[in-house]
């Protein structure tokens, strides 16, 4: 069942070289590459803005923010191109036969156990997300394209810490 | 010549537009490669699934060597792309956390919203946690501001800080992808995959 599954996949190089032309079409029209948690960062910070306006205008960060992205979630490039990956997984998905809701957990584990580890997991890398400056896309596969030093590190270090831990959280995958 | 936005040969809505479906294509790619399931995406940590190793560095190589071609064309002018900056401690820091948060959470952001696209309920709680993450970065962040701006190196590539060419950073790298996929081939066969 597993592998009739599996086949319905992209062959993994193939469909590392459509990403890479994805990756490649971002940089020839906009200059930059992909990314993915700057577009959680827009929406969180416009959130802060309509609930607290006046806690945001008094935090220099928000205030900073604001003025290195003008014009909102609307205008942001990411916000957009975030809309874009729920559609293009959505049809991905629809073509084939993915679409279900589920909470996909090892059987070792229970959902509420997977769910607790996914909020504690998305807590992490979103701070660390923000102090990297970029995540595994923004940070790690862009900046490996443009050849940055920092978009090595942080690659290294994002994949270099997931194998140190391993082990410690092989009861959530194996 | 590109980029296009930058050069102005393209609106600011336009290139708002374009983001929407180069989104479209990213989240396609990424759904149809298997990086909507957690369980893929944590397999690389134990071996026994390296779609993402092979995934993640083919499409690295692609974009860097379609990029070192476009300028050789002409058809890019790469001192108008984007280079991530290099801030030493908060991208070693960050990408640890980061790494912490990948193999209890099983996603990162990009994967997390193409696995919610599909339905994957623990994908949302994982959006929900960034959510979480990110106010307490930006609300703490007079905290972690040293760190965060400590040893600015400004935007060096990795051939300049090697003191190599771009090109032969590149051949370097490639051959250093192919090593990884062979490994990553040998991997799969050794720590066979407990279907579920």
């Amino acid at each position: 069942m597993g592998n009739n599954n599996s086949k319905k996949y992209l062959n993994p190089y193939l469909g590392g070289v459509l990403l890479g032309l994805v990756l490649l079409a971002a940089f020839y029209i906009s200059g930059r590459g992909l990314g993915a948690s700057g577009a959680v960062k827009s929406m969180v910070v416009t959130g802060i803005e309509t609930i607290a306006p006046a806690h945001a205008e008094g935090t220099e960060y928000y205030q900073n923010y604001d003025k290195s992205h003008p014009g909102g979630p609307l205008h942001n490039w990411l916000v957009w191109e975030m809309l874009g990956v729920l559609v293009g997984g959505f049809i991905s998905g629809a073509v084939s036969g993915r679409l279900k809701w589920k909470v996909e957990h090892s059987p070792k584990i229970t959902s509420k156990t997977r769910l607790i580890f996914a909020l504690i997991g998305g807590i992490l890398f979103g701070f660390g997300s923000q102090m990297g400056r970029g995540c595994t896309s923004g940070s790690a596969l862009s900046g490996m394209a443009v050849m940055s030093l920092g978009g090595f590190i942080t690659m290294a270090f994002i994949f270099g810490t997931g194998f140190a831990f391993a082990y410690f959280a092989r009861k959530l995958w194996i | 010549m590109g980029p296009l936005v930058v050069n102005e040969i393209i609106s600011a809505n336009t290139n708002l537009f374009l983001a929407f479906l180069i989104g479209i294509g990213f989240g396609f790619v990424l759904e149809a490669s298997g990086f909507s399931s957690s369980r893929t995406l944590a397999g690389m940590f134990y071996g026994y699934d390296t779609t993402v190793l092979k995934v993640f560095f083919t499409g690295a190589i692609v974009a860097m060597l379609g990029l070192l071609f476009f300028s050789l064309f002409g058809w890019i002018d790469l001192d108008l792309v984007y280079i991530n900056p290099t801030f030493l401690w908060s991208a070693i820091v960050g990408g640890a956390i980061m790494g912490l948060g990948f193999i209890l959470g099983g996603f990162c952001p990009g994967t997390a919203f193409c696995a919610f696209s599909i339905g994957k309920l623990d994908a949302l709680m994982f959006i929900g946690g960034l959510i979480i993450g990110i106010v307490i970065f930006t609300e703490g962040f007079p905290l972690w501001k040293d760190l965060f701006y400590a040893e600015n190196m400004g935007t060096p590539t990795m051939g300049e800080f090697f003191g190599i060419s771009r090109g032969v950073f590149a051949l370097l790298l490639i051959l250093a992808a192919f090593g990884m996929f062979w490994v990553g081939e040998w991997a799969e066969k050794k720590y066979p995959r407990d279907e579920y």
